[in-house]
């Protein structure tokens, strides 16, 4: 059983912010899923368990970078506040 | 007068190198025929204003003859989730309303170089997370057979546009079914390609190890133009792949997984449908083999933990800073809170909140990490029965679609009507939902669709054998 504290613990995780009504909601219905998932917890895990071996590097080269403030334009012309090359957030230290 | 019911890509084409009528006559036949029918239907969430700019340069590019494709000309419609440069788009989500992409994804700009060209975006549910496009922000869309209905999810309103000919082929993203099943609901063609043989760039995350881009088309034919146009590997996507080329054999063998047609809430009319299939593949000179996948059973319990487990991390990114909707609060922590809150849709929510969950110390091991290792035999299971037999045979869905609201209010319920689609994401094999029928509940004739699985890069296998089965 997932509590209703366990819920309003992880949304403030997830930082989302729950309704009174939604966290008796989600309680419920997240409940429902995990019980039906909790039936992983039977199956009889063969010899195939490790899930890292097959992976190969696949990134690039750190190499031939764009010229600088090439895409600044586009990108902040997207943001949501911004004050002259830099996108404008409250202030975190206080 | 062009006739749009019967037209395909093919036909379209020739019809544009011989000018029988321009790219332009046919934009404003699809353009007029969403005016007829899109407020009813609720698939476009917007008609781009240059449509029959885009056409035009189509037109020189096809009196020149040259760098002429079979997609010049062709008309599209497009997922609200994959980014076209300098273009609205949103994921049918208010977080990104008035978001516009600043850069192409790579299957757009394949397309572009190809010249076909873009009416619009279509709905879908919110980041792809459903399968009835009732968690959009923007209104359910309606099934074009039967408007009392979901046309399918999330890919619903490319494939409501495809069925009521308001496009000539549509894109769409699959993670769990989002394009088989809705396929499936509408009566139409819809591929989910190889995991990693179409680029992800530009298609916003949902499932990164679930999601791929694939056509939903009228014929089989037209799905195998717009896949080879949209495949390939891409410095881009560190996942993409050139995909192995399989040739289709003459004669095929088919697996049908009985045991795992025994699962509970299929619709005697799925079931006896899916035994015409069966049949009718024999009939075409098809082996018939019963094979098992015993991991099945446990499919979609390890979806439903690996998925959401990377949608609260892709989603993390939408935090009301870089881009989207802002709402503001007192301090950062509630400009994240609330931008969140009213930016996401419930479902969006509760997937994050359940991801954040199963990926939290003290249960990681117990859900993710054993949900990992069930993947992991879920995918020997395909590979040992793929050693066997060259395509796999299931319903797409376990019921014709359902009512509007019908399942709404009970998210558990709706994820069970993914239970044939899932598997294939998590093994990452290539399945196609061809149309299989219909049947009629309430008066309306509805379609049902049969889905062929084939190993990876067999994608030549699935198009020979559908198409035999459509007669095309």
């Amino acid at each position: 059983m997932i509590s209703k504290a366990e819920i309003e613990k992880l949304a403030s995780l997830s930082r989302v912010a729950l309704t009174p009504a939604e966290k008796d909601n989600f309680t419920t219905q997240i409940d429902a899923i995990l019980g039906y998932v909790d039936q992983l917890k039977k199956v009889s895990v063969q010899a195939v368990t490790d899930t890292a071996s097959a992976q190969v590097n696949v990134l690039r080269e750190d190499a031939n970078p764009h010229e600088p403030g090439k895409h600044t334009e586009a990108i902040l012309a997207v943001a949501p506040a911004k004050e002259g090359q830099y996108i404008k957030v409250k202030k975190i230290i206080g | 007068m062009i006739e749009l019911v019967k037209l395909t890509i093919e036909k379209a084409h020739a019809d544009l190198v011989s000018g029988a009528y321009s790219a332009v006559d046919l934009a404003k036949a699809y353009l007029a025929q969403i005016e007829k029918r899109n407020s009813e239907l609720n698939a476009y969430l917007e008609v781009f204003s240059d449509v029959l700019e885009q056409a035009r340069v189509a037109d020189e590019r096809l009196k020149s003859k040259k760098n002429v494709t079979k997609l010049t000309g062709i008309p599209f419609a497009i997922k609200d989730n994959i980014l076209i440069e300098g273009r609205r788009v949103s994921s049918a989500s208010k977080i990104l309303e008035g978001y516009v992409a600043t850069y192409d994804a790579t299957a757009i700009k394949k397309l572009k170089d190809a010249g076909a060209i873009f009416l619009g975006r279509v709905n879908m549910d919110e980041f792809a997370m459903g399968g009835s496009t009732e968690n959009s922000a923007y209104g359910v869309t309606k099934n074009p057979h039967d408007t009392t209905r979901v046309a399918g999810g999330s890919s619903g309103g490319s494939v409501a546009a495809m069925a009521a000919d308001l496009c000539l082929v549509a894109l769409g993203s699959d993670t769990g079914g989002s394009i088989r099943q809705p396929a499936a609901f509408c009566g139409v063609v819809g591929l989910k390609p190889t995991y990693g043989s179409v680029s992800r760039s530009g298609l916003m995350a949902m499932g990164s190890s679930l999601d791929v881009i694939g056509p939903i088309t009228k014929t089989v034919a037209d799905s195998e133009i717009v896949y080879q146009a949209i495949l390939g590997k891409d410095s881009l996507d560190s996942t993409s792949i050139d995909s192995p080329v399989v040739v289709s054999k003459k004669v095929l063998t088919f697996g049908i997984p009985r045991d795992f047609l025994k699962s509970d809430g299929i619709d005697a009319s799925v079931r006896e449908n899916f035994e015409q299939a069966v049949a009718h593949f024999k009939k075409l000179g098809h082996k018939i083999v019963d094979v098992s996948l015993p991991s099945l059973e446990y499919a979609l319990a390890t979806y439903y933990v690996l998925m959401p487990a990377e949608v609260s991390s892709n989603l993390s990114r939408f935090d009301g800073v870089k881009y989207g909707l802002r709402k503001e609060g007192a301090t950062l922590l509630d400009d994240y809170l609330k931008t969140r809150a009213e930016g996401f849709g419930a479902e969006a929510r509760r997937r994050i909140i359940l991801g954040t969950y199963v990926l939290s110390s003290g249960y990681y091991d117990a859900y993710y990490g054993r949900a990992c290792q069930v993947r992991n035999q879920i995918r020997a299971d395909f590979a040992r029965v793929f050693a066997e037999v060259d395509v796999i045979l299931t319903p797409t869905t376990p019921t014709p679609a359902f009512k509007i609201g019908e399942k709404s209010s009970n998210p558990l319920e709706m994820y069970l009507a993914d239970i044939f689609t899932v598997p294939i994401n998590l093994a990452g094999v290539p399945a196609i939902s061809i149309p299989s029928g219909t049947v009629t509940v309430d008066g309306k004739k509805l379609p049902l669709g049969v889905q062929l699985i084939g190993g990876h890069g067999a994608e030549a296998t699935l198009f020979s054998a559908s198409k035999q089965f459509l007669g095309e």
